[in-house]
Parts: C-alpha cells; sequence; structure tokens
C-alpha cells in the first residue's frame, strides 16, 4: 500500500503525460512517442490506484484487466483501415458505457448519503445525475453510429415529424426528473427517476444520431468523442477526482475542436448538423439540379491512363468511394509508377472527406504513401492552374463548383477543391447519382472534365496496367 | 445496310465522308460500308486503306449510288446526283436549304429521307456530331496558317544578334469557334492576339486563351446574343460604333482575321476598303466569311487580291485546305450520328422523329419537308442572368458583431458568479482545475495536423478510459452489486485503453516518408 501523497503525485505526472502525448501528435514525427507518453501515463494512474485505493478483490480485477485488454488488443490487430470509423465509434460507446454505470455504482453506494450532506449533497447529486446523462447519450449515439458506419444501419437520415419538439420534450424530462432525483436522493430514494432519465438520454443518443445522414458522420464521431471526454470530466467531479476531471475536458475539447473544423469544412452551422435532416430547406435548388446540364465525356481506362503518362503535375483527390472500394492500394501503386517516370504526383485532402476527421490519410497512409505528398486542401487548393490531371475517386460535394458559384445550392459557401481549374479532371464513380447533399455536380459536364465509370478499384487495376 | 461514300464532285472539293478509321467503327455498328475508288485519294487516304478496313471499293459512282441504302458526303449534291436518290434511300450530307430552296424541293419530291448536317441543333448533346464547329474550328486554325503564308514576318517576337523582331499583332473579329481556334493556333505562334465579339459572354473565352478582350465604349448594354447562341443583327449606332473601333484597329494590327456571321444574313461589312487600305504595307486580311459576301468590302471571294499593299485573302474552302484533318472530324460527327441512329448496333437506321438532334437533322422525308424545325428547348449558351453569380460570403466569414462575445461573456461570467455564490470550495477547487485543463486542451489540439486527426481521435479515446479509475475506487466495495458493476467496468475500459493505444500505435507506424 502506497500513501495518498504518492497516488496524487502519481496522478500529476500522468496528467502532464497525457498532455504530451496530445501535443506529440503536431506532427508525424513526434507522434509516436507521444502514443508512448499516454500509454505511461495510463499504466501510471492504473498503478497508482491499484495499489493506493484498492483494497480487495484482486483477483477479480486483474481477470477483467486482462479480459477487457486482450479483446482491445484483438480488435486492435484486426481492424481494417477503412474500418477505422466504426472501431472508434464502438470505442466511445465503451466509455459511455463505463460512465453509466460508475455513476450508478457511485450512487447506489451507501456511504454516500453520510459523506456528503446538504449543498454539498446536491452538487454530488447533480455531477452524478450529469455524468450518467452524458454517458447514456454517448452509449447509444456511439452504438447508432457504428451501426450506422458498418452498414448494418441504413446511412440515411431518419427523419421524424416534429424531431425537433421530440427533442425538446426529451430534454425537458430530463430537468424534471432531475430536479425529482435531487429531492428525493435526500431522502435517501432517487433511484427511479434516474433510470427514467438514463432511458429519455439513450433514447435521447439513438434518435440524435438517426437524423444525421452518412456524410455528416465525421461531425458525429468527433462529437461523440467529445462527449466521451466530457463524461469522463462529468464521473471526475462526482468522484472528486482531479485526473478523471482534467483528461475529460482534454478530451472534451479536443472532440470539440475536432467537431468545429469538420463543420467549418462544410460551412455548416454544429447545431444544423446535429439537428440533421439534411437539406430541409433547399428543396429550390434541388430542383434546379435535375435540369439538363448537358453531355458527359466518358474515356475507357487506356485513354485514362496515356493523360496521366504525358501529365507533368497530377493531383489525386480521393473520398469516401476509395474507402468503400478498398483502392488505396492500387492508388499507391499508380502513384509509384507515375513518379518513377518523373510526374510529379500529389494528394489532396478535404477535410471531411471520409466519416470521420483524418480518414484519407490514414488510409494512404496505410498503402504507404508517403505523407510528405500528401495536402491538405488549404495547402494545395492555389495549385490547381498548374495541375494537368486531377483523379477524383469517389468524392462528389468536396469537387463540387457550385458551392462557389450558386448561392441556391444546399452547399453554398462549402470551401471545395478546385479541381476544375486545372487543364483536365478525371473523375471516377460508379453512376451519374448525386453525392450526399444530393447537388448535381456541374464538374461533370464540364467540357474539361472526363468520366471514368465502374468500380473504383476495377478502373484503377484497369489503368494501371495500361501504365 | 449499306453505306456508300462517293467521291466528292465539286470542283476543288478535297474531304471525303469517311475515313479508313471511322469506316471500322461504322462496320462494327452492324453495317457495310461501300468506297468509291479515288474518293479519299485527295484526303491522303488510299483505297487499299479502306480496303485494309473491311471496305467495299466500288470503280464508279452510278454503281456506288445504285448499291447504298445509306449515302454519305460532304458537299451538298450536285443536279446529277440529286437525280441518282432513290425513294428507299438515306442521304446524309451538308445541304444548306436555307440557301438551297430548289435543291431542297427536288430532295423532298425524290421521296427520300435527307439529314443535313448543317441542320443539326445546337444543344449541348448535340455537339458530338456538330459538323459546322468542327469544320469551323478547321477553318480558324487554317485562317492563321494561310495568314502566315503571306504575312512577311515572324508572328512571335524575338531578341536577335541581328536586331529586335516586335511579335505581330493579330485581331480576331468574331469569337465563335472559327474564332477561337485562329486566336488559339496565332496566339501558340506568338502574336500578340485581340479580339472582338457583339456578345459580352465570350468575354471570358476569349481571356482564357490569354487574349485581350476589345472592349466597345458604348452606353447602353447590347447584347448580340440571338438564337442558339449565335449573334444577331445589332443597332445602327453600335455598328457605327464598332466600325470606328475597326478602323483606329486597322492601323495597330498586322492581321485582321474575321469570322462575323449571322444566320441566314449576307456577313455584315466590317472592314469598309478605306480602313483596309490604311493598315500597313504587307498586312494580311483573312475573311472567313467570304463565301457569304464577306466582312471586309474588298474581298474576293475565293480569291486572293492585293490592294495598296494589303492582301486580302478570300478562300471559301478552308477545311477542304486541311482535307485529311477536316475529313476525320467530319466523319467521326457522322459517326455519331450513325451512332444515335442506330440505337441496336444491328446496322438498320431508326429515324426517330421524337428526338430533338434526329428531328432537327432531317429537313426532308417521305416526300415532305420538315425543315425548318420547330425551335430548340435548350439553348446552348446559357441564359444571361445565370452568368453572373452573385458574389458569396461563406457563412462562417460574416461581419462579425463586437456585441455577441461581450454579451456572452457578461452572461458567462454572471452564471460562474451565481455557480461560485452557492458551491462549495472543494467544488470550485475542481472547478477551477476543469475550466483550465479545458483551455490547456484548447491550445494543444489546435497544434495537432490535419493529417493526424485519426489517431488523436483514437488516442483520446484510450485517455477517455481513465474514468477506470472510477470503477477501480468502487471495486473494493462490500456491496455485491456495486463491486459486480465495478468488475464490469473495468474489463470494459481495459478493452478501450489496450484497444485505443495498440490501434494508434498501427496506424502512427504506417505514416512514413
Amino acid at each position: 500500500m502506497i500513501n495518498e501523497g504518492i497516488v496524487n503525485v502519481s496522478y500529476i505526472i500522468a496528467t502532464i503525460l497525457f498532455i504530451l502525448a496530445l501535443g506529440g501528435l503536431s506532427n508525424q514525427e513526434t507522434a509516436r512517442r507521444g502514443n508512448w507518453y499516454g500509454i505511461i501515463g495510463m499504466t501510471i494512474a492504473l498503478l497508482a490506484t491499484i495499489f493506493g485505493e484498492v483494497t480487495a478483490q484482486y483477483d477479480k480485477l486483474i481477470v477483467a484487466l486482462l479480459v477487457g485488454g486482450s479483446v482491445g488488443l484483438v480488435l486492435a490487430r484486426r481492424v481494417q483501415m477503412t474500418q477505422m470509423p466504426e472501431l472508434v465509434a464502438i470505442l466511445h460507446s465503451l466509455v459511455g458505457l463505463a460512465a453509466v454505470a460508475v455513476g450508478f455504482a457511485n450512487f447506489m453506494d451507501p456511504g454516500r448519503l453520510t459523506h456528503y450532506v446538504g449543498v454539498e449533497l446536491t452538487i454530488h447529486d447533480i455531477e452524478t445525475y450529469i455524468g450518467v446523462l452524458i454517458g447514456a447519450v454517448t452509449f447509444s449515439g456511439s452504438v447508432i453510429a457504428f451501426g450506422k458506419l458498418s452498414g448494418r444501419i441504413s446511412g440515411n437520415p431518419l427523419i421524424l415529424p416534429a424531431r425537433h419538439w421530440l427533442n425538446l420534450l426529451l430534454l425537458l424530462g430530463s430537468i424534471y426528473y432531475g430536479y425529482e432525483f435531487v429531492v428525493q436522493s435526500v431522502e435517501g430514494g432517487g433511484l427511479t427517476p434516474l433510470m427514467i432519465m438514463t432511458v429519455l438520454a439513450l433514447l435521447f443518443g439513438i434518435h440524435m444520431v438517426m437524423a444525421i445522414g452518412g456524410a455528416d458522420m465525421p461531425v458525429v464521431v468527433s462529437m461523440l468523442n467529445s462527449y466521451s471526454g466530457w463524461a469522463a470530466s462529468a464521473t471526475g467531479f462526482m468522484l472528486g477526482n482531479d485526473l478523471l476531471i482534467v483528461t475529460g475536458a482534454l478530451v472534451g475539447s479536443s472532440g470539440a475542436i475536432l467537431s468545429y473544423i469538420m463543420c467549418r469544412a462544410m460551412n455548416r452551422r454544429f447545431l444544423a448538423v446535429i439537428a440533421g435532416g439534411f437539406g430541409t430547406g433547399g428543396g429550390a435548388s434541388a430542383a434546379a439540379g435535375g435540369e439538363d446540364q448537358g453531355e458527359v465525356v466518358p474515356v475507357d481506362s487506356s485513354e485514362s491512363a496515356s493523360l496521366l503518362a504525358n501529365a507533368k503535375e497530377v493531383m489525386i483527390i480521393p473520398g469516401y468511394g476509395m474507402a468503400v472500394a478498398q483502392a488505396q492500394h492500387i492508388v499507391h501503386e499508380i502513384t509509384t509508377a507515375l513518379r518513377e517516370k518523373g510526374v510529379n504526383v500529389r494528394f489532396g485532402i478535404h477535410p471531411v472527406a471520409g466519416r470521420m476527421p483524418g480518414h484519407m490519410n490514414v488510409l494512404l497512409a496505410e498503402a504507404k504513401v508517403p505523407y510528405d505528398i500528401v495536402f491538405e486542401m488549404d495547402e494545395i487548393n492555389e495549385d490547381f492552374p498548374d495541375v494537368d490531371v486531377s483523379v477524383i475517386i469517389g468524392a462528389n460535394d468536396i469537387v463540387n463548383p457550385s458551392a462557389l458559384t450558386d448561392p441556391d445550392s444546399p452547399i453554398a459557401g462549402m470551401p471545395v477543391l478546385e479541381c476544375w481549374k486545372g487543364k483536365v479532371s478525371i473523375v471516377l464513380k460508379r453512376s451519374m447519382a448525386t453525392g450526399y447533399a444530393g447537388v448535381q455536380n456541374p464538374l461533370f459536364f464540364l467540357d474539361n472534365t472526363r468520366m471514368l465509370f465502374g468500380d473504383a478499384k476495377e478502373s484503377l487495376d484497369a489503368v494501371f496496367k495500361a501504365l | 445496310m449499306r453505306i456508300g461514300v462517293p467521291k466528292e464532285v465539286y470542283e476543288g472539293e478535297r474531304r471525303v465522308a469517311t475515313t479508313p478509321d471511322v469506316a471500322e467503327q461504322l462496320i462494327k455498328l452492324g453495317f457495310e460500308v461501300a468506297v468509291e475508288s479515288g474518293a479519299g485519294a485527295e484526303s491522303s487516304y488510299s483505297d487499299a486503306a479502306y480496303q485494309e478496313a473491311g471496305c467495299d471499293v466500288i470503280g464508279t459512282a452510278g454503281d456506288l449510288w445504285s448499291q447504298a441504302d445509306l449515302v454519305m458526303k460532304v458537299r451538298a449534291p450536285d443536279d446529277e446526283e440529286a437525280a441518282r436518290l432513290r425513294a428507299d434511300q438515306t442521304l446524309i450530307s451538308f445541304i444548306w436549304p436555307a440557301q438551297n430552296p430548289e435543291l431542297l424541293e427536288t430532295l423532298t419530291k425524290s421521296g427520300a429521307t435527307v439529314m443535313a448536317m448543317d441542320s443539326v441543333p445546337r444543344i449541348s448533346r448535340a455537339q458530338k456530331v456538330d459538323a459546322l464547329s468542327s469544320m469551323a474550328n478547321i477553318a480558324g486554325y487554317r485562317a492563321v496558317v494561310e495568314a502566315a503564308q503571306h504575312f512577311g514576318r515572324f508572328f512571335t517576337g524575338q531578341i536577335t544578334a541581328a536586331g529586335k523582331v516586335p511579335p505581330a499583332k493579330v485581331l480576331v473579329i468574331g469569337a465563335g469557334v472559327a474564332g477561337l481556334a485562329a486566336i488559339g493556333a496565332a496566339k501558340s505562334m506568338g502574336a500578340i492576339v485581340r479580339s472582338f465579339d457583339t456578345r459580352p459572354e465570350v468575354k471570358e473565352q476569349v481571356e482564357s486563351m490569354d487574349a485581350e478582350f476589345l472592349m466597345l465604349d458604348f452606353e447602353d448594354d447590347e447584347d448580340g446574343t440571338g438564337e442558339g447562341g449565335y449573334a444577331k443583327v445589332m443597332s445602327d449606332e453600335f455598328i457605327k460604333a464598332e466600325m470606328e473601333l475597326f478602323a483606329e484597329q486597322a492601323k495597330d494590327v498586322d492581321i485582321i482575321i474575321t469570322t462575323a456571321l449571322i444566320p441566314g444574313k449576307p456577313a455584315p461589312k466590317l472592314i469598309t476598303a478605306e480602313t483596309a487600305r490604311s493598315m500597313k504595307d504587307g498586312s494580311v486580311i483573312v475573311d472567313l466569311a467570304a463565301e457569304q459576301g464577306g466582312n471586309c468590302e474588298l474581298t474576293v471571294a475565293d480569291d486572293v487580291i492585293v490592294d495598296s499593299g494589303v492582301t486580302v485573302i478570300g478562300y471559301t474552302d478552308l477545311p477542304s485546305r486541311l482535307a485529311a484533318q477536316s475529313s476525320q472530324l467530319y466523319a467521326t460527327n457522322l459517326r455519331h450520328l450513325l451512332t444515335d441512329l442506330t440505337p441496336e448496333k444491328d446496322g438498320n437506321i431508326v429515324v426517330d422523329m421524337e428526338d430533338e438532334v434526329i428531328r432537327g437533322t432531317t429537313i426532308c422525308k417521305d416526300g415532305e419537308t420538315t425543315w425548318p424545325p420547330p425551335a430548340p428547348k435548350i439553348s446552348a449558351a446559357p441564359p444571361a442572368a445565370k452568368a453572373e453569380p452573385a458574389p458569396l460570403v461563406p457563412a462562417g466569414e460574416e461581419e462579425p458583431s463586437v456585441m455577441g462575445p461581450i454579451i456572452g461573456m457578461i452572461v458567462g461570467g454572471l452564471a460562474l458568479l451565481g455557480l461560485g455564490a452557492v458551491a462549495p470550495p472543494s467544488f470550485m477547487a475542481h472547478f477551477t482545475v476543469f475550466v483550465l485543463a479545458c483551455f490547456v486542451g484548447y491550445m494543444v489540439i489546435w497544434n495537432v495536423t490535419p493529417a493526424l486527426h485519426t489517431p488523436l481521435m483514437s488516442v483520446t479515446n484510450a485517455i477517455s478510459s481513465i474514468i477506470i479509475i472510477g470503477a477501480l475506487l468502487q471495486i473494493s466495495s462490500a456491496d455485491k452489486v456495486i463491486m459486480w458493476i465495478a468488475v464490469a467496468t473495468v474489463a470494459v475500459t481495459a478493452v478501450n485503453i489496450a484497444g485505443g493505444f495498440a490501434v494508434t500505435r498501427r496506424m502512427l507506424e504506417m505514416f512514413r516518408k
């Protein structure tokens, strides 16, 4: 057994290590070291708690740690990089679940009423209540997000009639039962309102994520990331533990910033995304998208290959379609072949490409594309006039010129990759279907755009052979 | 069906209606192709090449016409050819029905189906069939080549040991397909190119080719865009201002290429004899409107004249002077039309009068004249209103209000004060830590490179399972229920810790230079 001072010092060390872990991610060289800081910090915190606070049940504790840890390791080893968003979502749900469980267990501890009195008891109860509330929303929301990302649930937004009123009702219900809970808890009760609220919060989480469509998933995943942090923080308040508070706040603000970045990249307000149901106000322009925009120019793979081989500057713009088709490896092979011929190949990544922040970067890294030729939208958007060929793989809305030209478009004002300023754009697409926003893309009808129809992977395989 | 391609009979016509390459593709569509001996000779396609592509080579025009179900030509048929046309045959060629009403009547009487390549509607879908555009493109290019032939100096400017050579200045009047092709050709030879057009929407196209668009200093914003994206007749004042501009430019430029045409009207006289003579000695005018009377008063159709040191070229057969290229593009236009006509790809054409392109192109069928067709539904040029999109302000960059953040701060501050007034000191100590941690997180996270956002999410996920400490504090509880809940929570969070860190490590290993 170690004394409380040492436990506290260990917590401070763990806190610093966590901050360093996040700071290390500022670039690729320090990121690996950052991850080790995180692992060491977590180990120190666990050891200090186990030796400082735990007094019994070591056997069960060790078994639980071993079982959980091995499951986690297996998951981490088996997961495909294209499935990363799903994995992250399901892991978030576990944090939410833990927050709910810790909250309930804490509430059921009979020592609570003797330890806290008066205002302190009220504040403690509110902390418990909020911790469980956020945890439950995180849990159910993440489970639904996992279902949507893995295709077990349809990616289309589920729009219930009067859904805003439903959300408001759930919120008011939670506040009412919160009041009931605090009042009853002083007299030793309160379990019933706590459980009712948990059910309401679970429903709210389900409803919230169900109403959000596939391409808004980056926002949802980072928002749930944020929630899992706030849940940990609320639990920290409940337990009076600064390590939990600090760590939760770090994670919470991290997720919040990611959500903000994603929303800015779509030029949409956070609340509008969370309220769900994209394009409800854009009826007029949806009709405009249906008008005859002219004829597209299809190409075949050998023609695409000769375009690429004769280019000096090539820009590849991947989208979610690349992940779906698992085309990242063949993209890398084409990149290598072109670079050997002296073609300058670069990648342009839109912040919301894919289903998770940074999704495309991870996929390209998996395919061994060197990260110094992968650029963010802001870094390369100026360069398009010098680009000979842009290859757009399974992306649509992020290269839609009407975001800049048509003020009535549902995606008006969203920053997009301006590939049409280059000499030729080759668009790989399965069909002429519209993108997630349901907006027709005038890019496809431009004179300097060539459409290569078919599955991205098969098309690229053929292009690679033709090279 | 058997396609017959006769040798062109018009004097000086060197083009042919199909090339061996295209014929091969027509055969794939299910047709048989017969070519008159020597049809492609003038455009460098030998009989042997046609035979190699799978065509029959027929000795005389008479045999060819009698065998063919579908005749493809370049020029409109002359009287002899028109007389050969049978009711069961289809003829595709240039016809110019507006200029040749008697021919149209003869063709109608023959009972054959005749499709005029000059009557293809100007809609986006029909661009691949639009032979006028492909021919105009060639004419524009060839006009520059002809000008260079008669111009005694370089196009491009050079600084040589023997002195400085100024670049030639080229004025292109009318920036249609031919005008743009001329701009492109002259530009790539190094000349300084200026262009004028009555249709303001072509300004962007001209400037995109790095040429200068001349603006007319004219009060009314008169738009010269007529139906189908062609030019229309302008007001007298406009024409006067325009002529003054040309008179002024003529003194400065070395080469003028005029391409101004208005459908169904004689070509507008834009360069007066006086203007033309005011040009420097050795200057060249190429008049692409010579066939319709010419844009220049001095132009003599099909001839080159020199007046006061200025060469005026009035060739009307510029596409034919680039016969191999013209034949290839024209044949491709025809092939696209035939592809549309044979939906089954079985070599049998279906003249579907519901199809806008086919309807517009067909000028007579079953003894009835079907020209002119009803007006096309969609214009190739966008309506003027759409041409000027309002400048967009991204929603995030609205004029920031100073009051917004201040009100927010005041409200937030009051809320904190209210909290401080009732909360016990122990809570406030935790709260301080919480607020500071939020700020630290804010500062740290903004430094994370966007490429690492996914590892960031997985590592924060692992870290947020620090919530395991809550379960560890409860696991020693005497209460069995609490204990088991805690054990389960430890297991669940352990998944997260191990999984989160391991997957982060796996991802970071993959990032390499």
